[in-house]
């Protein structure tokens, strides 16, 4: 709270010399403007908290506006989405347009991960943190290159080593790995249990 | 028998193709069948000079096994127990623990497949200025092999072998980070003397950012690595 930004006391002062009140400074059209620039100019899934922070605005202020712009955005059946990614938000094209988009783009899918590195990831995702010696345990074979590989693509970090004998090191998913599979976060991921009945 | 070469995953992957191959129930598996299918499997792929992972013969003992044992008459004394000893309990329990991962695998790649074709806006001026990128380990590793290499080249005379400790090492890192808010990894190393104190400011540097008050940050892409503190305790 004492931090005054700079945006903050640049508008203030204008207006009149005190600012101790926060609430009635922007109109909520105001506000979802702004909101809609940063989440467009950040070049991450930008937060709420952050979004509260720069604007020195409540954060459920910032929420209902982000609420808002998505009604707007979906009111008028834009080519464009706001989307809570990561634990932020984040302006994309809507998945129906990708064909075109992709076009423009002059792009192709990006190259897919391999089986093993996908069942890794999975393992890593749902018993995290997870040891080498665990991942080996569930999937019946060595997992060293799938790891190698989610670490230098930065969808798994290392979290601490595990207080057993050998200390093994145990690993996490990232936040890139929320970005790069459209997760607000962990919870999202549907209960590994659900994936029981698959049996056949 | 359908040859489906490098498409599995592992051994329990494999055996799952088998068994659905059979069209065996999982809790009642076939063993003597499928032991022979999964052994003529590792035979082809030997054949065609495929190179079979370790694991994958691991399994074929296993199975091997858990055939031999089931051959065994059983004690008819010991009828009651007779389900619970099934020899193959460990080996079903393993296949369906080992499904659901492979489930979600699918699921997981489903869930790519979706987002590649949602993006967002191209570069800007300043997402290169002003952006900062978390640095991994990876790049810090980059940096100090460079100064490692610059280091070897310079003439040795280490007279009095002056030790700093881990500890130290990393309270001056802190001292330094907070003072000066931005701290360039790479000039900190350079200003170490000797390639003990080279690695023992690594390693500091390692502890301090697993500790989660300094964050790594690349201003871009391949650029300089600087240690910052973590003010605002955004992220997860």
């Amino acid at each position: 709270m004492e931090p005054e930004t700079e945006i903050e006391t640049e508008v203030e002062t204008e207006i009149e010399e005190a600012a101790p009140v926060r609430e009635s400074a922007r109109g909520m059209a105001e506000l979802v403007a702004i909101v809609e620039a940063l989440i467009f100019v950040a070049d991450e899934p930008i937060t709420t908290k952050l979004l509260a922070e720069v604007l020195n605005e409540d954060r459920d202020a910032v929420d209902a506006a982000v609420t808002e712009l998505q009604k707007e955005y979906e009111g008028r059946e834009s080519g464009l989405q706001i989307r809570e990614i990561a634990g932020g938000w984040q302006l994309a094209t809507r998945t129906e347009l990708h064909e075109d988009v992709r076009k423009f783009l002059k792009t192709r899918p990006s190259a897919k991960l391999s089986l093993a590195s996908l069942e890794t990831l999975a393992v890593i995702a749902y018993k995290q943190p997870v040891t080498v010696p665990e991942i080996l345990e569930i999937r019946g074979v060595q997992s060293a290159s799938a790891i190698k590989t989610l670490l230098e693509k930065r969808l798994i970090v290392t979290k601490g080593h595990k207080e057993t004998v050998g200390r093994p090191m145990q690993y996490g998913t990232s936040k890139e790995f929320l970005i790069q599979f459209g997760l607000k976060d962990l919870t999202e991921l549907p209960s590994i249990e659900d994936f029981e009945d698959l049996a056949g | 028998m359908k040859l489906k070469l490098g498409e599995f995953a592992g051994p329990l992957d494999l055996l799952l193709f088998l068994i659905r191959q059979e069209q065996a129930n999982i809790f009642d598996i076939p063993i003597a069948k499928i032991t022979d299918e999964y052994v003529k499997y590792i035979r082809l792929m030997k054949s065609l000079d495929i190179a079979v992972a370790a694991d994958f013969l691991v399994m074929a003992a296993t199975l091997i096994e858990i055939k031999s044992k089931m051959l065994l008459p059983r004690d008819p004394s010991e009828q009651e127990e007779e389900a619970m000893d099934d020899p193959r309990k460990e080996l079903v329990d393993r296949l369906l623990e080992y499904e659901k991962f492979k489930a979600a695998a699918g699921m997981l790649h489903e869930k790519t497949t979706v987002e590649q074709a949602v993006f967002q806006r191209g570069k800007i001026e300043s997402d290169d200025s002003n952006a900062e990128i978390n640095a991994s380990v990876f790049d810090i590793i980059t940096v100090f092999q460079k100064i490692l290499l610059r280091h070897r080249d310079e003439i040795k005379m280490e007279i009095a072998r002056e030790e700093i400790s881990l500890s130290d090492m990393i309270k001056t890192l802190k001292r330094r980070i907070f003072e000066e808010t931005e701290l360039n990894i790479l000039a900190f190393f350079e200003e170490m003397h000797s390639k003990r104190e080279l690695v023992t400011a690594f390693i500091a540097v390692l502890e301090i950012v697993r500790t989660e008050s300094v964050k790594l940050i690349q201003k871009k892409t391949f650029g300089e690595i600087i240690l910052k503190a973590v003010t605002n305790g955004t992220g997860n």
